[in-house]
């Protein structure tokens, strides 16, 4: 059995970690890519979000290298996603692949269901040797997150441009390279130690927050690198989501203290949204008000075009935006998507926060 | 003088509207209902509304503001789920938050919510609805009565193989004008979001355009529920939309029917749910090879376009039928 799974960020770290802590075998799709977006789209239905036509897209070329099982998340909506294993399969039989799908469904009857699929992927590994390698890939993802974040300090900051990037790369293969629990210490020290060697100066930075649907917020092929772009333009950002946080919240159900969580964001969306609306519809107005009262000097949303959750909070953004006072832009992403109609309005909305705050 | 109350006809009115009808005047309250649907009444919607907004909330907000200024309150449920462990779509659930952050200057919009995810009896739902107006208990509580009285009759009527707006001017003027038709034609299955296919101009007339070329048409309102939810189970995983379940169900429902001899499927450009439940129904057309023609609108349709490609759809069909399939070649 080969194990593979849809590519969203640097998720593939923290999944193949666990996993091939298991000992399952894996196959990490290629990194998304032009190529990966035009299989997908070639074969999905028209209208449907971004993640599915690169989820397509990233089994289409896994299967090239072998794959022949799929792990995929489900969902009980009213977003999307929670259908998109079964479509994808649908779609995949009927052109001739031979794929075995698992998707771990959040429980609704009763756990068993979801145990078993897991005993199925994992073999014979016994309970605690799973719950070890789930532990294992947490770290992980704690570990790529904290780089992340690091790396969106250093950017507008650095004096060699590039430098933050180089660093990053090399501290992302420390992480990769860690393949026991009791090796990721010393990756860790190895880690800061790459990214103290980046020499910045203090300048007056825009601070902005990224809000918007999980993939797209996640998936720098998908986003165009949304992140680095902006750190070059000397904006320092944060994202309304981090993997390990979704991770604590949906699958350890906030097990883990001290890390900031969807429900303060929920918490913080009324009067403007009053309900959930599914997906990250409530975190996305949540947040934004959220960096409004932090004194971010704007927001950026971003979403997939046709979803479904990001749209109610779109609708919901303009009045928002005036009455706290925060600029936002909202940029919608899918495979007509072009580099330059982007990075135009990424200058144009930056030009319009330093004029603002008067750092020109 | 009496409450006014304002009911948009847009999104699950022809679905809903006799039981909030029956519930709102039961308690004494006048119901006024926006116009149908005209050019005017879609522009101001899609003024007021987002560009990646789809066609039929765009229409529900034009309708919106068609009440603004003739009603008291403005009846805008949240519909959460109309079912267990469903939910319509989650433009549905922030309906009430986009209209209320959208328009200025309305007036106070009554929107509790209905929410069956984990309960199977809407009473709650229509106390709290019923206490915007009354204290008394009773008069609530019979209002609900006859309210689900009147939806089980109009539910009995679309069974029986009448469309919305028919059922309705049966149920509130007493007469049915039929367009019944299609003595010996073929019959076509339209499948489709009640506010696409049922709203006429949305539609262009679809279908009395198809009643008029001499064809019967059915669609998924005319089927049980039971029969849907027993087709839609055949599914790989419980669908968590309601409105999907109907699609789906009916459409394998017709596939599978002798009596049927056509499929139009009917989306609104880039809705979210249709773009899956289409992709299952049109795979599993293919399948079968039943002729399928799939339509989709948006405020940009224009009706030579539609014209055109239904008279295809017909002629298809009619050359089926003098062409019998060659089984083998």
């Amino acid at each position: 059995m080969k194990v593979t799974f849809p590519h969203m960020g640097h998720m593939w770290i923290c999944l193949s970690a666990m996993l091939e802590y298991l000992g399952v075998e894996v196959v990490v799709p290629p990194p998304s890519s032009k190529r990966t977006l035009t299989l997908g789209a070639r074969h999905a239905p028209e209208f449907a979000c971004l993640p599915l036509k690169l989820n397509l897209g990233n089994f289409m070329e896994a299967s090239e290298l072998g794959a022949d099982t799929i792990l995929m998340a489900g969902g009980c909506g009213p977003c999307r996603f929670g259908y998109y294993a079964q479509v994808e399969h649908a779609i995949l039989e009927d052109l001739g692949y031979k794929y075995r799908l698992v998707v771990m469904e959040p429980p609704q009857k009763h756990v068993g269901e979801l145990l078993s699929k897991i005993k199925y992927i994992t073999g014979h590994s016994s309970w605690w040797e799973v719950v070890r390698g789930i532990r294992f890939g947490y770290q992980k993802a704690r570990m790529v997150d904290e780089l992340e974040r690091q790396a969106n300090y250093l950017r507008p900051r650095e004096i060699h441009r590039g430098s933050t990037d180089k660093a990053f790369k090399r501290a992302l293969q420390e992480i990769i390279a860690a393949k026991h629990p009791r090796d990721l210490p010393q990756a860790g020290e190895r880690v800061r130690k790459i990214m103290a060697q980046v020499v910045i100066k203090p300048r007056p930075v825009l601070r902005v927050g990224i809000v918007g649907e999980i993939f797209t917020l996640l998936e720098p092929f998908a986003n165009y690198d949304l992140e680095r772009r902006l750190g070059y333009l000397g904006v320092e950002t944060d994202r309304s989501i981090y993997l390990s946080e979704w991770i604590n919240d949906h699958l350890f159900l906030g097990l883990v203290r001290g890390l900031r969580s969807r429900k303060e964001a929920c918490q913080a969306a009324p009067p403007y949204l009053n309900h959930f609306v599914g997906g990250h519809g409530q975190e996305t107005v949540g947040s934004t008000v959220m960096y409004a009262k932090q004194g971010y000097d704007g927001v950026i949303q971003l979403l997939p075009f046709t979803c479904m959750p990001e749209i109610v909070a779109h609708s919901v953004l303009p009045r928002l935006s005036t009455e706290l006072g925060i600029p936002t832009l909202t940029i919608t992403v899918d495979e007509q998507s072009g580099e330059a109609g982007l990075v135009t309005r990424l200058e144009a909305f930056i030009d319009l926060l330093a004029r603002k705050k008067g750092v020109v | 003088m009496t409450l006014k109350v304002g009911i948009p006809r847009a999104l699950l009115y022809y679905y809903y509207l006799p039981l909030w009808r029956t519930f709102f005047e039961a308690l004494g309250l006048e119901v006024v209902i926006s116009r149908p649907t005209t050019k005017t009444i879609l522009d101001a919607g899609l003024q007021n509304s987002g560009d990646d907004v789809c066609l039929p909330v765009r229409l529900a907000f034009g309708h919106v503001l068609d009440l603004k200024d003739r009603v008291d309150v403005l009846f805008l449920p949240r519909l959460v789920s109309i079912a267990r462990r469903e939910y319509i779509c989650p433009k549905f659930l922030g309906f009430p938050d986009m209209v209320r952050h959208g328009i200025s200057g309305l007036p106070p919009l009554i929107d509790p919510n209905l929410n069956l995810y984990r309960k199977d009896s809407p009473y709650p739902f229509f106390v709290a609805l019923g206490r915007n107006f009354t204290s008394n208990r009773l008069a609530i509580y019979l209002a609900y009565r006859r309210a689900m009285h009147a939806q089980v009759r109009y539910v009995q009527l679309l069974e029986r193989g009448l469309f919305p707006e028919q059922a309705l001017a049966l149920l509130y003027q007493g007469v049915a004008e039929g367009q019944e038709s299609g003595g010996g034609g073929p019959t076509v299955a339209v499948i489709g979001h009640p506010y696409n296919i049922y709203d006429p101009y949305i539609s262009m007339n679809l279908l009395s355009r198809l009643a008029r070329s001499g064809v019967r048409v059915c669609s998924a309102d005319n089927l049980p529920e039971t029969l849907i939810r027993e087709q839609a189970a055949r599914l790989p995983k419980h669908l968590f939309w309601s409105l999907g379940q109907r699609m789906i169900g009916a459409a394998w429902h017709y596939l599978q029917s002798p009596d049927v001899d056509g499929i139009i499927h009917v989306a609104s450009f880039a809705c979210g749910p249709d773009s899956l439940t289409g992709e299952l129904i049109s795979r599993e057309v293919r399948r079968r090879g039943k002729p399928f023609l799939n339509l989709t609108l948006d405020e940009h349709s224009a009706e030579a376009g539609v014209v055109t490609r239904l008279e295809a759809f017909l002629d298809m069909m009619e050359r089926r039928q003098f062409l019998p399939v060659r089984e083998s070649v």
